[in-house]
């Protein structure tokens, strides 16, 4: 023991000496983390990445990027003798000549999977509870950068091995970048070198894929997580837990064997999904050849939206000066998408603009307490759900036996009409919960209990929160309204007149709400 | 801060675990986090015992998985339990020993102080002015004309990433004359080849020499659909381009360029799987449903010999 120590001791003092370390490992060792399960979601985006960089290494190992013309001679007998490119022979010889090939294959894609899954709950979880409020509002900018990327990435990944079912894939990716009015031709033919499919987007895409935008991704998540560790973690409200305090466990020991421990509980997870859960057996979709294509072709999860919004596009093209423009592919495949990242990115500032709340916010939200967002969120959602539904439409009318027309005119009226029913409806259910919050703040929890009063009347016990739940209930903030004066005293119209009048119905909407108990109104059910 | 109704009543009051009182729950809770681990060990050796024992081409009948390769499943088993273990372990750990106090740490204002913020402006000002950013503006000017020129270069560079377009867009292989060649087998089709209600896939015949790759099949393939003559709906032309009820159609769909492959014989609808445009074969491809905006190219075709 003594022996370790001094050694333990004498490295430590080595590279203190030259780095000054300690004081700042002193510090770091204490740092404060928050606990809650949802804070976990963003950890299994993080550890997923690296479960993908491990086994993304492994499969470059054998991959051959290349499109070059070769014969299949490996041990899977029924391509025996067929003629395929470079990249979808060594996908195959991953698959069933390497020892663990086709298990790496099936973690690098169920992670991919599981990666961007993650990060969609870890965006729904900031966005609902408020955390990307100042001073975190670049980060969720990052963290829109990181999903825009991330689908991408995903994208690239399963069209790398040039089966038939990624290759088509691809093709659709080139008639979208064709429907950019004027230069598309010209972009898609710098990006293939030339006519579709050529032989040079295998190569193109697997430095993409496994330099470029990895590169990227290191580089935004180490900047989102400095920025995370720099401004201290969000925390739930309850007691003890304010604007000016963190509460949780320190890093060291109990943080670090538990996020350590967690890493190694997605990895397994995620290495016995590879086990039992066969995932893109690209050797039963065949080579990938333009005249062909399989039935019930489809994206993965995260491009379904995608491809159902441009399912549902109805056939209008404009045909001018010799020039298409194709508004069925260019405003589902390209309009559609681009406004709603930019908007997903502006939130933050759109929702302090409407509330004029230019202060930081530390402790989160209950969704319920902030009803317009909870709302609009849900709409985007129920947006996102019903172009998801579409873009499955084909597997949906066989496996349940309907008729696909019918399921893609519900789509294409239900991506209009479900989302401001989902907003209604999701804000009257915030309010109605507000609602309850307070009766219970003010009368307590039913009991269940009955009991009869001399006189004959009947009331159910109702038993007082404690303290601390009934601060849980009450500590949010009720922002009142913006009121924005049109005209000055003398009844000059101010200018901006019209953007003080949006902003202050936003502002209404915003805050429409149950009111929270007052100090008296909880001193006059004390008195009773 | 508005008034709270109900003041923060403060951090809860810590609740000891069994573990932190009772020595033999301690002891316990060691005993549970001990065999966590060595589970994983466990996990371990049956990876390896997968790498060296069971051979690669194995197959093994398991209940809701069918046949499976027992060699990818028990080297991912045996990955899974070690991985998944050692993470158990670590958590439990944690959970029942390590010290579960809450702590409280305090924030400060991401803001800096008032006078730091001074500080740095001034510093910016001075250093500024100390080197003339104000005033030079010839320099200013001439610096971001060559850094503005030079960010050009690399676009510049990417100019052979690909040709230009040219009419290359605009044709396929197949010429007047051009005979249909079945695919894969590569000879030419006879109209007997294809009976009422078939659907063959075909290919131009390329000069000699010339070898087909998959830009040209990207463009060129073809699909011959045999129907009752009396079914067509077509204008005079168009039914002058068909042969004893056989019509051509370009495969490739004129909405993203997907192959057309699904037809169906009793409606004589061709359904693109893509996105499930659909177009009706006796009416010379016309869009019936679906976000194709255009029909498919309908190619004259005749007899020769």
């Amino acid at each position: 023991m003594k022996a370790r120590e001094r050694a333990a001791g004498a490295v430590a003092n080595y590279i203190d000496e030259r780095t000054g370390a300690a004081k700042w490992m002193k510090k770091t060792l204490t740092k404060v983390f928050p606990d809650h399960w949802s804070f976990m979601l963003g950890e299994i985006v993080m550890y997923s990445f690296i479960i993908l960089l491990l086994s993304g290494t492994f499969l470059t190992f054998w991959f051959d990027p290349s499109m070059r013309e070769v014969e299949y001679e490996g041990s899977y007998e029924p391509l025996e003798g067929v003629h395929m490119s470079a990249a979808y022979a060594s996908a195959l010889h991953i698959s069933f000549d390497v020892r663990g090939g086709l298990l790496m294959r099936q973690i690098h894609h169920w992670a991919a999977l599981i990666f961007l899954a993650a990060m969609v709950a870890h965006l729904l979880r900031v966005f609902f509870t408020g955390a990307f409020r100042k001073p975190r509002e670049m980060n969720w900018i990052i963290g829109v950068g990181l999903l825009t990327l991330g689908i991408v990435e995903g994208f690239l990944g399963y069209s790398l091995p040039d089966d038939l079912l990624s290759g088509t894939g691809i093709r659709i990716a080139e008639a979208i970048m064709q429907a950019i009015p004027v230069v598309g031709s010209y972009i898609s033919y710098f990006v293939f070198g030339g006519a579709f499919p050529g032989e040079l987007f295998i190569p193109r895409i697997y430095v993409a894929h496994v330099l470029l935008i990895p590169g990227i991704f290191l580089a935004l998540i180490t900047a989102h997580l400095m920025l995370v560790w720099y401004q201290k973690h969000t925390q739930y409200p309850g007691p003890g837990r304010t604007e000016r305090n963190v509460v949780g466990y320190p890093l060291l020991p109990v943080y670090m064997a538990k996020a350590g421990g967690f890493f190694f509980i997605v990895f397994g997870f995620t290495a016995f999904l590879g086990a039992v859960a066969q995932i893109n057996p690209i050797w039963v979709y065949g080579p990938y050849t333009p005249a062909q294509i399989g039935a019930g072709s489809q994206p993965d999860w995260y491009m379904g939206w995608l491809d159902g919004l441009v399912r549902m596009a109805p056939p209008i093209e404009t045909h001018a000066f010799g020039f298409t423009i194709s508004w069925n592919i260019l405003i589902p495949g390209l309009i559609v998408p681009g406004i709603i990242f930019t908007l997903m990115a502006l939130y933050p500032f759109i929702e302090s603009w409407i509330t004029g709340d230019k202060r930081e916010h530390h402790l989160l939200e209950r969704p319920r307490n902030n009803p317009n967002r909870t709302a609009i969120g849900a709409m985007s959602l129920t947006f996102i759900l019903v172009t998801l539904i579409n873009g499955g439409n084909d597997l949906l009318a066989t496996h349940f036996d309907l008729s696909i027309n019918q399921i893609m005119w519900f789509s294409r009226i239900g991506v209009f009409v479900l989302p401001p029913i989902a907003f209604v409806v999701t804000k009257r259910i915030c309010i109605a919960l507000q609602r309850a919050d307070r009766e219970m703040v003010l009368h307590g929890k039913e009991s269940g209990r009955l009991v009869m009063l001399p006189h004959g009347e009947f009331i159910e016990v109702h038993t007082p929160l404690s303290p601390e739940k009934a601060y849980t209930l009450t500590q949010h903030e009720q922002l009142p309204p913006l009121t924005a004066p049109e005209s000055d005293q003398r009844g000059v119209a101010l200018p901006r007149g019209i953007r003080n009048r949006i902003r202050a119905r936003w502002s209404a909407a915003a805050s429409e709400q149950v009111a929270k108990p007052t100090v008296d109104e909880l001193k006059e059910i004390e008195h009773h | 801060m508005s008034i709270q109704p109900i003041q923060d009543p403060g951090l809860p009051t810590h609740v000891h675990r069994k573990a932190d009182t009772d020595a033999v729950a301690a002891k316990r809770a060691e005993r549970q986090v001990a065999i966590l681990f060595l589970t994983s060990a466990v996990g371990t050796l049956l990876f390896i015992f997968a790498y060296v024992g069971i051979p690669q081409e194995q197959l093994i009948f398991l209940p809701l998985l069918g046949t499976t390769n027992a060699h990818q499943l028990f080297l991912g088993l045996g990955l899974a339990i070690a991985l998944f273990f050692i993470g158990m372990g670590a958590v439990h750990w944690a959970k029942t020993l390590m010290p579960d106090h809450e702590v409280v740490d305090y924030r400060k204002e991401q803001r800096s102080k008032d006078e730091d913020r001074e500080a740095f402006l001034s510093t910016v000002k001075e250093e500024g002015a100390a080197a003339g950013l104000g005033r030079r503006t010839l320099i200013k000017r001439t610096l971001g004309l060559s850094l503005g020129l030079v960010g050009l270069s690399p676009l510049l560079l990417l100019g052979d990433l690909g040709p230009l377009p040219g009419e290359e867009l605009n044709e396929t292989n197949w010429r007047g004359g051009t005979r249909l060649l079945t695919d894969p087998a590569l000879r030419p089709i006879r109209p007997a080849d294809l009976e009422v209600g078939a659907v063959a896939q075909v290919l131009p015949e390329l000069p000699a020499g010339r070898k087909r790759t998959l830009n040209d099949i990207a463009k060129d393939a073809l699909l011959l659909i045999r129907i009752r003559p009396e079914e067509f709906n077509l204008d005079a032309e168009r039914l002058s381009w068909t042969y004893e009820g056989i019509i051509a159609f370009s495969k490739i769909c004129s909405h993203m360029g997907c192959a057309v492959a699904l037809y169906e014989q009793s409606t004589k609808h061709l359904l693109c799987p893509c996105h499930q445009s659909t177009f009706d074969v006796t009416r010379a491809a016309e869009v019936i449903f679906g976000p194709a905006a255009r029909p498919l190219p309908q190619l004259p075709i005749t007899v020769d010999a």
